[in-house]
Formats: C-alpha cells, structure tokens, sequence
C-alpha cells in the first residue's frame, strides 16, 4: 500500500480521553453482535429505467448504529488498506460520539473528494478487506465506505460551506493538465500550500472520468460540481476546451511564468481487441457509449448528440467500466443487455457492488466466453456475434487464472449493439508533444517515487502513469505530487531569489 | 465562448466563419482541426481550420448546411457566440518539396483542402490544384486556391463552370500529362475512394484526409476508427490524413452512416420547430 502506518501517531490519538471513553461505553462483544448495516437501495426495476441514484444513503440512526461496531483496533489495519491514508478509526469515532461534522473534517484531512470515494472506491479489496471484522473475526468489515459517504453527504447538506485553510498566497504558477480525480487533488492540495493553481481541461466540462464516465445513478454530476466548486473557492482557476501539447505546450506555458506542472491526463484511449468486424457500425468503445450519454446528453431528447443502443446489447468486459455500461444500455431500452467476460464470476475486476446491483437489475451474464468475429448486415451494421468458450486454465502474471480458448465451442449470438470494455491505454497527446519526456513500453509516463518525470518539474500522476486504475489511486498520486511539486518549488525557485 | 468576427455564404449552403481564438491561431498547421460545440445542448463536431490569422487570433472555419449542428452554425452571425472551440486536433500535415503536387478537392472537401494548397506552394512545390463541385453555385474558393495553385482547373458534374466531368477525370488528365509525384485528396469518402483507385493505377503516392464521425477529438471515444493496411487507426490521434491507397473507404462509408436515421430524424424534428418558430 501507499502510505506505511504511523504507529505512534495513531496509538496517541486513540489515547486521546474521548476515545477512550467512548471505547468502553459498549463492550467488544456487545459491538462485534451487531449486523452490518444494509445500503438502502432504490427498487431495482424502477431504477433501471431511471438514472435514479442506486444507493440511497443511511440515515442518521443507521449510521450512528454501524459505527458502533467499529472496534477502535489499537492497530487500525484498515488505514494501510487506504491508498490515501484516511485516518478511519478517527473519523468513525467521531461519528460516534455524535459530531458528524467532525468526523467530516477527519476525511478532509487526506482527501478532499469523499462523498466520492465513498461512493465509487472498491472498499471490499482496500480499507474494509484489512478490518479487523474480515481478518480476525470472519465477519463482514465495518460498512467504512457506506459511513464515508453518509459523514460527507451530511456534511454537504448540513456544514457550513468551509474550504480548507490556505497558506498565503505566494504568487507562484502552477499548472495541473486534466481535471479528473488526480487533477482535482494536486490542485487543493496546492491551492492549501498558497500556490496559484490553473487547471486546464481538454473536454468542455470539469471532473474527467468522473463526468464523461462514470453514470449519473452511481455518481450524481451534482457530487462532482459541488467538489469542484470547494476547489474553485479555495482560488484554483479552471480552464476548458484546452489541450496541453495541442493548443499550447508545456513550453508555451512556461513562458506564461508557470513553474512546475502536473499532468494527469488519464488513461483515455481505448483498447480494442482486433477482431474481424470490430469496426462495423454498431460496435463502439465504452468510452464512446458513456461519453455519449454521460457528458453529452445522448438518448435525452433536449440535446443533439445521437447515441447508439439496442434491443440486444452485449458489453464484452468484466470492470466497473463494463458494468456502467451494460446498466446503462439496459437504462435506455435494451431488452437483453449481456455482459460477457472470459474469466468466471470470481475474477471478475468490477466492485463487488456493481456486480450485485447488475444482477438485481436483470443484466445477462456470459461468463467464460469471448467474442471472435461479428458479422453485419448489408449496410454494415452489426447483426450477430460469433463466440467462443473459455475454460481457466493456469493462473497468469496477475496471479487470476488464465482464459484458454475451448476449440470447437463456438456459438453465434443475435446483437444489434456492442460496447467493448476491455481496457484503456494512456492518453498519447501531452507525450507526443515532447519527445523528450521518458516513457515505458505501455505509454504510461516514468515518474520516480515524488512522481517527478524525466523532466525537471514536470510531475505525472493517475492513468497516465498507472494505466487503467481507480480514482482513490489517482488521488494517492495527487497528494504524493502535491508534496513533491511544493518541495521542488522551494528547493528550486526559492533558491534563485 | 468564443466570438464570430465575421460570417460569409460561400454558396447557398456553405459559410465561412472567421473565429476569435487566438490559441488555436497561433498552434496550428496545415492539416489541423477543431471540435466546436454550439450550446450547452449542442453536439461536439469536428471542422477543419481552413485559414488562420495568427495577429488578428482567429481562424476560419467552412461548414457545409448538412445536420441540425451545422444548420445552427450556419444561421449565426457575426457577434454571436460559439460555447466551446478546442484544438488544433489531429496530425499535421507533412509537407516538403517533392516536386509536383496534384491536390484535388471535392465539395466541401475544398476548404481543408486550401491550407495544404498553400503551404505546399510555400514549400516550393508546383502545385496543380482541381475542385469539383455538382454545379456552379457549389464551387468554393476560387480566389483563394487560384493564388497558391500554378494551376487551377474546376470541374463541375452538370458543367456549368468549368470541365464537365468528375474529379477522377481531371486527376487522369492531369497524371498522363505530365509527372506528379504526390498527390491529396480531399472530399466525400466516395469521391476519395475513386480518387485514391486512380492515382493508384498509376503508383502515384496519395494522401487523404478523413472526416469521420467524432465526439471528444483526442483519441478517448473512438467513434472516429478506420481500418488503414488492416490495422485500426483513430483519425483524431493518428490521422486525419493517411495514405488513400490503404484507407478501407467502404468501411468508413457504413461508419458515417452510423447515426444517419438518429440525425434524419433530429433534423426533421429540428425543421419543423425552425419553421414552428418562424412563422410565429
């Protein structure tokens, strides 16, 4: 993991008075008795027709109840389980005694997007897989995202709207390239240290991946403005329609007087997987499917951007960008919307909340098989699918086993739309503008362990180094290049005043 | 937003549109485009910049009346407002002296077409430039490309301007004359497509610049992907322009008709509320 755990540190907090005796009000036993509380969800044949938000939230009570059952652990494992280091214990603890607004300012101190976080991390393989309820007890973790989200919606709906406290302004120039989840937390993270922060962003609206991909019935937009605007309050600029190695490069900007940049272009480009027929009309990326509908409208009436869908969709894919997808077909008509994986169930990437919620909503699956060769009709459009079984076989670099095709096991399918979601490469534009910036053989760009470049104050982070990951990943980058950029900054432009 | 300085018909469906932006202006090369969205509920379309004008910041756009987008940029004036312009986009175009250049360039196709006129003419080329157009009132940029072409020769399909005939016609003409040593082509996909099949029988190296279909312009959707030697290309990223003699012409055909009933339909319903709103 990231960020090694601070004994010491956390051992004194939790010695603090309050803990300690909020600790003995209710007996271990008496904690570890309580059932993990249940998400309430919207009904799923009403949702998947609506981009009504799938979780609804706790209430208060049923949040105050689950953190009860947090143990208050004198080594709290599920902090080494956070790829940003959120003091867990802490903010549950004030949770408990009743102070939601404080245990809101606990998750501020090492993230700045938790309502996000709360909502879209793969809690089951981080923080709540190092609890002490899953490692010691065989029981379900604490719910530690279902409470992040609860501490940092009440906060949005009942807090004063407070930005965090800013350092002086020095008048110093940075330049932060995309406005996606890395994006966003180098730019707080630097407005924080007093620095004057300008965002500049390719697409027309703000969020990245976080607008343009993600669903509206998994993140509401409105989630995503409210934290963008926390960071245009703390006196961050933002810059649309601006692509950095196209419009203006690293160069030209240096000119402008910026003095160190971070780039967190992310990983859109698209895998595909090169099969006959993959470019008849009807096939189309994720990206291009969810862009469609996310960012532009697609499917409502109002706007002009058309979108493709169908009666019979397949999405060939097992991630989160897979389900969003085939959920999301199935939002728009689709009779039968399919998701077909070559691995099994187990393997599958997607959270396993996903996974639940498509299958709750009717969504096919076709596990163990994958698409070979599709067939159109006279005009090019798709009309069938052939596929081919798949059987596991020995298990690959990634430790999952590994898909062998089963010869002879091929069947056709009727579709008349196909999404595939088998990946994404890095983004190529802000490396092919400087030939001189170090890459490896995935087109991700090298950063050293401050996630500087090969280029002196030049900082990378998110996809762009990581190829296709997660949010909270990208956002650990963010707040290891915030350090970084403030100590090169001082180290470098201090020096020559 | 980014402002209308000035508005002109070409001819009865095509404009020009000469836009603040002075970024834009300054960055781009023959070759280049941008992705403009008119309003909040408007699509991303993709134009190519046909002239730029680096003191003044703007550059020029030609659009073709064809869609409900193209529609809407066609009735704005001068001093409205575009909401969002982002580029340049794509690869530049490469150019160098190799002699002579056979540019030809069909309907609309002829405004992408002037900026590599131009610059290969600066580059020392003899540059022979053809624009074909159905008719008369279809012909575009005259003027312009007359300057920067040692010759200029326009064909229209009914031959009320110019050589009646097709560009294919033109381009043969021109090849059994004399030596050409690379030639582009610019215009509908069909028209390139026959371009591409003629200056091939005659090995004659051939550029073409492709105008797929697109939604973000910077290699994240893929909706712009063509097959070229086999393999798939994005024309945002990698292109938009690629040797004609592998580009798989009939597969971009069947991708540009993707959308064609969904945008039939919008336009018609975008027709009836124009008409709805004009005769109110």
């Amino acid at each position: 993991m990231e960020e090694e755990l601070n004994e010491e540190y956390y051992k004194a907090e939790r010695k603090t008075e309050w803990r300690d005796k909020l600790r003995k009000e209710i007996k271990a036993k008496e904690r570890t008795d309580i059932s993990r509380v249940r998400m309430p969800e919207a009904d799923p044949n009403v949702r998947n027709k609506s981009n009504l938000e799938v979780n609804k939230g706790l209430t208060l009570e049923m949040a105050l109840g689950e953190s009860h059952r947090c143990l208050d652990c004198a080594v709290p494992t599920c902090i080494v389980g956070c790829p940003v280091g959120t003091n867990i214990p802490k903010f549950i603890k004030y949770l408990e005694a009743g102070d939601v607004l404080g245990a809101a300012e606990v998750l501020k101190e090492n993230n700045s997007l938790p309502a996000i976080c709360g909502r879209v991390c793969p809690q089951e393989i981080q923080c709540e897989a190092q609890c002490f309820y899953v490692k010691k007890l065989s029981k379900e973790g604490a719910a530690i995202g279902h409470l992040e989200r609860f501490v940092a919606d009440y906060a949005r709906e009942h807090g004063p709207t407070t930005i965090p406290t800013l350092a002086e302004p020095n008048g110093i120039k940075m330049a932060v390239i995309g406005s996606g989840p890395a994006g966003l937390t180098v730019a707080g993270e630097l407005a924080k240290f007093g620095y004057d922060v300008t965002v500049f962003e390719a697409l027309h609206d703000l969020g990245g991946v976080l607008k343009y991909g993600i669903p509206e019935f998994r993140l509401p937009k409105s989630i995503v403005d409210y934290e963008i605007n926390t960071i245009k309050n703390m006196g961050v600029k933002f810059i649309t329609n601006f692509i950095v190695g196209k419009t203006a490069t690293i160069d030209d900007l240096k000119e402008e007087g910026y003095v160190a940049f971070f780039i967190a272009s992310g990983a859109g480009l698209p895998n595909f997987m090169n099969i006959p027929g993959e470019n008849y009309s009807g096939i189309q990326s994720a990206n291009e499917f969810l862009t469609r509908v996310n960012l532009m409208g697609g499917g409502n009436k109002n706007f002009d951007t058309p979108v493709h869908t169908g009666k019979n969709v397949v999405v060939v894919g097992g991630g989160n960008t897979a389900m969003d997808s085939v959920r999301t077909a199935k939002r728009m008509g689709a009779e039968r919307a399919i998701i077909m994986y070559r691995r099994s169930m187990e393997e599958m990437p997607a959270r396993a909340e996903e996974i639940k919620h498509a299958i709750e909503e009717g969504i096919e699956f076709i596990n163990l098989a994958s698409p070979i060769e599709y067939f159109a009709d006279e005009r090019g459009k798709v009309k069938k699918m052939r596929v081919q079984k798949m059987e596991l076989g020995e298990p690959d670099a990634s430790g999952r086993r590994r898909p062998v095709a089963v010869e002879g096991s091929e069947y056709d399918i009727d579709v008349d739309s196909v999404v595939i979601a088998v990946g994404v490469s890095p983004n190529p534009i802000v490396q092919q503008s400087m030939p001189e910036l170090e890459i490896t053989k995935w087109n991700t760009i090298k950063v050293d362990e401050n996630m500087m470049t090969s280029i002196l104050g030049l900082f990378a982070g998110g996809d762009i180094v990581r190829g296709g990951a997660t949010v909270i990943l990208a956002m650990g980058d963010g707040r290891k290049a915030a350090t970084g950029m403030h100590t090169y900054v001082q180290a470098d432009v201090f020096a020559k005043i | 937003m980014f402002k209308i300085i000035e508005k002109k018909f070409l001819s009865e469906n095509v404009a020009r549109l000469v836009i603040e932006a002075p970024y834009i202006a300054k960055s781009r090369r023959a070759g280049h485009f941008i992705i403009l969205r008119i309003d909040k509920n408007g699509e991303r379309i993709p134009l190519t910049i046909s002239d730029a004008d680096v003191e003044k910041g703007t550059i020029s756009l030609i659009v073709q009346r064809v869609g409900v987008s193209s529609h809407k940029l066609c009735a704005m004036n001068a001093g409205d407002f575009i909401l969002d312009v982002v580029g340049p986009l794509g690869k530049a175009t490469h150019i160098a002296n190799v002699g002579t250049v056979l540019c030809a360039g069909g309907g609309v196709g002829v405004a992408p077409l002037f900026p590599i006129v131009q610059a290969m003419k600066l580059a020392g080329n003899r540059v022979i430039t053809i624009i074909a157009a159905r008719n008369k009132d279809l012909v575009i940029l005259e003027n312009e490309m007359a300057e920067y072409s040692d010759e200029l020769i326009v064909m229209t399909d009914d031959g009320s301007k110019g050589t009646k005939g097709l560009v294919t016609q033109g381009m043969e003409e021109v090849i059994l004359r004399e030596k050409v040593n690379q030639a582009i082509v610019i215009g509908p996909a069909i028209m390139m497509k026959f371009a591409a099949l003629t200056t091939k029988k005659y090995d004659i190296p051939t550029m073409a610049s492709l105008n797929t279909i697109m939604v973000d312009g910077t290699g994240m959707c893929g909706a712009c992907r063509v097959s070229v030697g086999g393999k798939t290309e994005f024309v945002c990223v990698d292109g938009p322009e690629f040797d004609a003699h592998k580009v798989n012409f009939d597969e971009m055909l069947s991708r540009l008709g993707a959308y064609k009933e969904k945008e039939s339909e919008n336009y018609d319903e975008y027709v009836k509320s124009y008409e709805a709103t004009a005769l109110n």
